[in-house]
C-alpha cells in the first residue's frame, strides 16, 4: 500500500453529492480525503507527500458500480476478482459490487466470508458480495439476510434470474426490514422474456423472438406493489423502457422507499446497434428502441433513475461464438462504463455532475457507504479522468478475460488517467504528450 | 456463363438485399434451366469439377434433394452432410464446423440451420459462396424465388397481383422472404392469420394484415398457405387442430373468396386437413407440385449465378 500523503493540484474537482463543481487541489493522509479546495496548496501538504498535477483534469469520487458478474468461485476462466479489478481500475471504478450467482452461490455467509478474504487478497479496488436472496437462487426460500449481512454482504439479489413467486418476494421484502436489507431484483419475467431481442418491426424482420416490454413492467409494478404492502427497500436492478420510467416515477411520487438502475447499455445504445446479428449484442434486458433509450437518459437526467450500472458480464468465446438467438446474454463493461457513459455528457443529454452522481454519489447512499462524495473525511476513492480525450476501443486493451464488449471498435471519449483506493494509485496512464 | 448481366452478390443469405433486377435476372435463367430439366439431358457443366457441400442442420427432404439434383445437372460434385451423426452432435460449434468444412475448399455450401442468422455467421467464416436454404424464421430465399418463378409462368407477371399469405406467419421464413420478394416486383401482398400467429411490427413491412379469410382472400390472385407445426396446435398458438382448420384451413369454401381463376401454393410438406382440404392440395387450382419442380429450376439458376463469382468462374 503507497500510503504515503498525496496531493493532487490543479484539478477540476467535482463532488457529485452536493453538485458543487471548483478548480482546487486534494490532499490525501491515512487513505482519506484530508483537505480539498481551492485554497489548498503544496504548504499545507505533510513533508513526504507526493505532488501529482491534473493538468487541469476532473478529480471526482472513484465510480461504484452495482452490478459486475464475477466467475470467481467456480468459473475463474472468465473472470476472477482480480482481473475484474484491473479492468475497474483501468475504468476509474473503485467499488464494484459483485453478483452471486457464482459457483458455489453466495448464500451462505461463509462464501461471502472466502469472498472478502480473496478480495483483499487479489484484487486491487473494493470488490463487494451481494448475496442471494433465495437460497441456490432458486427462487423458493429466502437466505440468511442477517447473518450474511453481518459477513460483509451488501444487499440481496438472485443476480440475473427474477424472484417469480409474489409469495417469497413479499415475505423477502418483510423479513429484510428487520435488518434494512436491501432487495434488489432483475426485473424480466421469465416466461414473458423467452425471447432474445426487443420485440417488434426488427425483430420480426430479423426473425428473432421478440421480449415485450411487459416482461419488465409486469414485474416492477408487482414488485413495487408488495413494497407498498411490506414497506420493504426495493430496488429494481435495470429498467429498459419508457413505462418502466413512468412506474418507478409514480413509486416514488408516493413515498415508497423504491429506486432503480439502469444499464450502460441501455442508456448508449439501442435494438439497431444488433445490426447482423451481433452476438455481443444480446443482453438482458435486451436493448430497446431509440425511443426508450431517449426515455431512460431523461429520467435518469431527471433523477426518476437512480444509478448507472455497468452490467459487465464476461462470457468466454464458445458463449458468445454462435448464432444470436443460441448464445448467452451479456457484455463487459466495467472498464468502459465511464467513457460510455460521456456520450450522454458530449451528446448534451446530461451534465457530468449528473452522470458522475448516478455511478457514485447515488449508488453509495443506496448501500451506504461513505463513498461517492469529496468531503473532509471520506475514503480516498478517486478518480482522475480527461472527459475530451478521444479513443478508438480496441478490446485487446480490456484487462477483463473476456472480450465481449458492446463497444468493440467504438469511437469513445474519456479517458481514465489514475484511479485511487484508500489513497493508494491502482491505475496510471500517462497523459499522451 | 454468357450472360451479360453479372449476379453482383457472392452468397445468397436472403431476399433482402437483392434489387429487383437481381430478382428478375435469377428468374429469367431459372426458366432456361426448366428447359433443360425437362430435356432427356439434363446434365450441363457449368459446375464442372465444383464442389457443393449441402449442410442441413435441420432435417429437410425437399430442399436438399432439391439443391443435390440441381447440383448435379450443372455438373458438381454434390456432398450432403448427415448432421445428426456428426461432430456438430458432439458439441463443436457452428463457427468450428464452417472452417472445417472450409478447410476441404468447397466452392459453394448450402446451409439450413434452426437458428435466425447463423447463415450469416458462417458465410463471414468461410472463403467460398454461401446459399441460405432456410435460417430459422428469419429467411428462406429459394423458397420465394421458386414461388415467383411458379407465379410469374402461370400468370405471366408479379406486378399488380393480391398475394394473400395465410397460416402461421411468426415462425416462417417463407413468408418473410415471400414479403420482401413480392413488395420488390410490384405484387399487393396481404397476410392473413389468427393474431398469435402474426408477428409485432408486420403492418410495417410491406402488406396488409387480416385475421379472416374472408377479408383476407377477397380478389385475391394468389393464395399462399403455410405449413402449422404440430407443437403449435395444441393450445399454445391455437386452441386445437379443429378450430385453426375450422377459421383458417383452405377448403373450397374460403377459395370461394378469391377470384375465380385464383391458384394455390403451399411450400411443403403440407398437413392435410390442417391448413389445406386435401381436395384443394390436389384440385385444379393447385400449383403445389409445379412449385416442386420449379424449385430445382430456382436453384440450378442460384448456382449458376454464384459460379460466376467463384475463382476462375464466369
Amino acid at each position: 500500500m503507497n500510503l504515503a500523503p498525496l496531493l493532487i493540484r490543479n484539478a477540476r474537482l467535482i463532488d457529485p453529492a452536493s453538485g458543487k463543481t471548483e478548480n482546487g487541489a486534494l490532499a490525501i493522509q491515512d487513505g482519506l480525503i484530508a483537505a480539498m479546495g481551492p485554497g489548498i496548496d503544496s504548504a499545507a501538504v505533510p513533508d513526504g507527500a507526493t505532488v501529482i498535477d491534473a493538468k487541469g483534469m476532473v478529480l471526482a469520487p472513484g465510480l461504484i458500480d452495482l452490478r459486475a458478474f464475477v466467475g470467481e468461485p467456480g468459473h475463474e476462466h472468465r473472470e476472477t476478482l482480480a482481473s475484474a479489478s484491473a479492468a475497474a481500475a483501468a475504468g476509474g471504478v473503485t467499488t464494484v459490487i459483485t453478483m452471486p450467482d457464482t459457483h458455489p452461490p453466495v448464500d451462505d455467509p461463509a462464501v461471502v466470508d472466502f469472498l472478502m478474504r480473496r478480495a483483499r487478497d487479489t484484487a486491487c479496488v473494493r470488490m463487494l458480495p451481494a448475496a442471494a436472496l433465495t437460497k441456490g437462487l432458486q427462487g423458493r426460500e429466502m437466505t440468511e439476510f442477517g447473518l450474511l449481512g453481518e459477513a460483509g454482504a451488501m444487499f440481496f439479489t438472485d443476480a440475473r434470474h427474477a424472484v417469480d413467486d409474489p409469495l417469497v418476494m413479499r415475505r423477502a421484502l418483510t423479513y429484510a426490514r428487520d435488518f434494512d436489507a436491501l432487495i434488489v431484483q432483475h426485473v424480466q419475467d421469465k416466461r414473458l422474456s423467452g425471447g432474445v431481442m426487443n420485440e417488434g418491426e426488427l425483430a420480426s424482420r430479423l426473425g428473432l423472438s421478440g421480449i415485450p416490454r411487459e416482461a419488465e413492467t409486469l414485474m416492477l409494478e408487482r414488485d413495487i406493489r408488495l413494497a407498498r404492502l411490506t414497506g420493504g427497500r426495493y430496488h429494481a436492478a435495470m429498467i429498459s423502457c419508457a413505462d418502466s420510467v413512468e412506474i418507478v416515477r409514480r413509486a416514488k411520487q408516493s413515498g415508497l422507499q423504491v429506486t432503480c438502475g439502469v444499464s450502460i447499455n441501455s442508456l448508449t445504445l439501442n435494438e439497431n446497434d444488433i445490426g447482423p446479428y451481433r452476438s455481443f449484442l444480446k443482453l438482458s434486458p435486451p436493448l430497446r428502441h431509440e425511443d426508450d433509450r431517449q426515455a431512460v437518459v431523461a429520467a435518469l437526467a431527471e433523477g426518476v433513475i437512480d444509478v448507472v450500472v455497468s452490467d459487465h458480464d464476461p462470457q468466454d468465446v464458445e458463449a458468445k461464438r454462435q448464432p444470436f438467438a443460441e448464445c448467452a446474454d451479456g457484455a463487459i463493461g466495467l472498464q468502459t462504463l465511464l467513457s460510455a457513459g460521456l456520450r450522454l455528457v458530449h451528446a448534451g443529454e446530461m451534465s457530468l455532475a449528473r452522470l458522475l452522481a448516478a455511478i457514485s454519489a447515488h449508488p453509495a447512499a443506496l448501500l451506504r457507504l461513505p463513498q461517492g462524495r469529496l468531503t473532509r473525511g471520506a475514503p480516498a476513492d478517486l478518480v482522475l479522468f480527461d472527459p475530451d480525450e478521444p479513443f478508438v476501443l480496441d478490446p485487446a486493451d480490456l484487462h477483463s478475460l473476456c472480450r465481449n464488449t458492446a463497444f468493440d471498435g467504438a469511437r469513445l471519449q474519456g479517458v481514465v488517467h489514475m484511479s485511487i483506493v484508500a489513497g493508494s494509485i491502482v491505475h496510471r496512464q500517462e497523459p499522451q504528450a | 456463363m454468357t450472360h451479360a448481366v453479372r449476379f453482383p452478390h457472392r452468397h445468397l443469405l436472403g431476399i433482402e438485399g437483392l434489387s429487383p433486377s437481381d430478382i428478375t435476372m435469377l428468374l429469367d435463367l431459372a426458366d432456361k434451366a426448366v428447359e433443360v430439366s425437362r430435356q432427356v439431358e439434363k446434365k450441363k457443366t457449368t459446375l464442372r469439377g465444383r464442389t457443393q457441400i449441402n449442410l442441413f442442420f435441420e432435417a429437410s427432404t425437399r430442399t436438399q434433394s432439391s439443391f443435390e439434383l440441381a447440383g448435379k445437372r450443372l455438373g458438381a460434385d454434390v456432398m450432403n452432410m448427415a448432421v445428426a451423426s456428426s461432430s456438430i452432435k458432439k458439441g463443436e460449434t457452428l463457427i468450428d464446423t464452417a472452417m472445417t468444412l472450409n478447410a476441404m475448399r468447397p466452392d459453394l455450401i448450402v446451409v439450413r440451420h434452426h437458428a435466425a442468422g447463423a447463415v450469416h455467421l458462417l458465410a463471414r467464416k468461410v472463403d467460398c459462396s454461401v446459399i441460405n436454404a432456410g435460417d430459422g424464421a428469419h429467411e428462406h430465399p429459394t423458397q420465394a424465388l421458386l414461388d415467383a418463378l411458379t407465379i410469374r409462368r402461370n400468370k405471366g407477371q408479379i406486378r399488380g397481383l393480391i398475394v394473400a399469405i395465410c397460416g402461421d406467419i411468426l415462425h416462417s421464413r417463407v413468408a418473410r422472404s415471400n414479403l420482401i420478394l413480392l413488395n420488390a416486383l410490384g405484387a399487393e401482398v396481404r397476410v392473413v392469420g389468427p393474431s398469435t400467429l402474426l408477428p409485432s411490427g408486420l403492418e410495417r413491412m410491406g402488406c396488409k394484415v387480416f385475421t379472416s379469410m374472408r377479408d383476407g382472400l377477397k380478389d385475391a390472385d394468389i393464395v399462399m398457405m403455410l405449413r402449422l407445426q404440430r407443437e403449435r396446435m395444441n393450445g399454445s398458438f391455437v386452441p386445437s387442430v379443429k378450430e385453426y382448420f375450422h377459421y383458417y384451413g383452405l377448403d373450397s369454401g374460403k377459395l370461394a373468396y378469391a377470384k375465380p381463376d385464383a391458384l394455390v401454393m403451399h411450400p411443403g410438406p403440407m398437413n392435410r386437413g390442417v391448413e389445406i382440404a386435401s381436395d384443394i392440395a390436389d384440385g385444379a387450382q393447385s400449383l403445389i407440385r409445379e412449385q416442386v419442380e420449379m424449385g430445382v429450376a430456382v436453384r440450378m439458376a442460384i448456382l449458376e449465378a454464384l459460379a460466376a463469382h467463384l475463382p476462375n468462374g464466369g
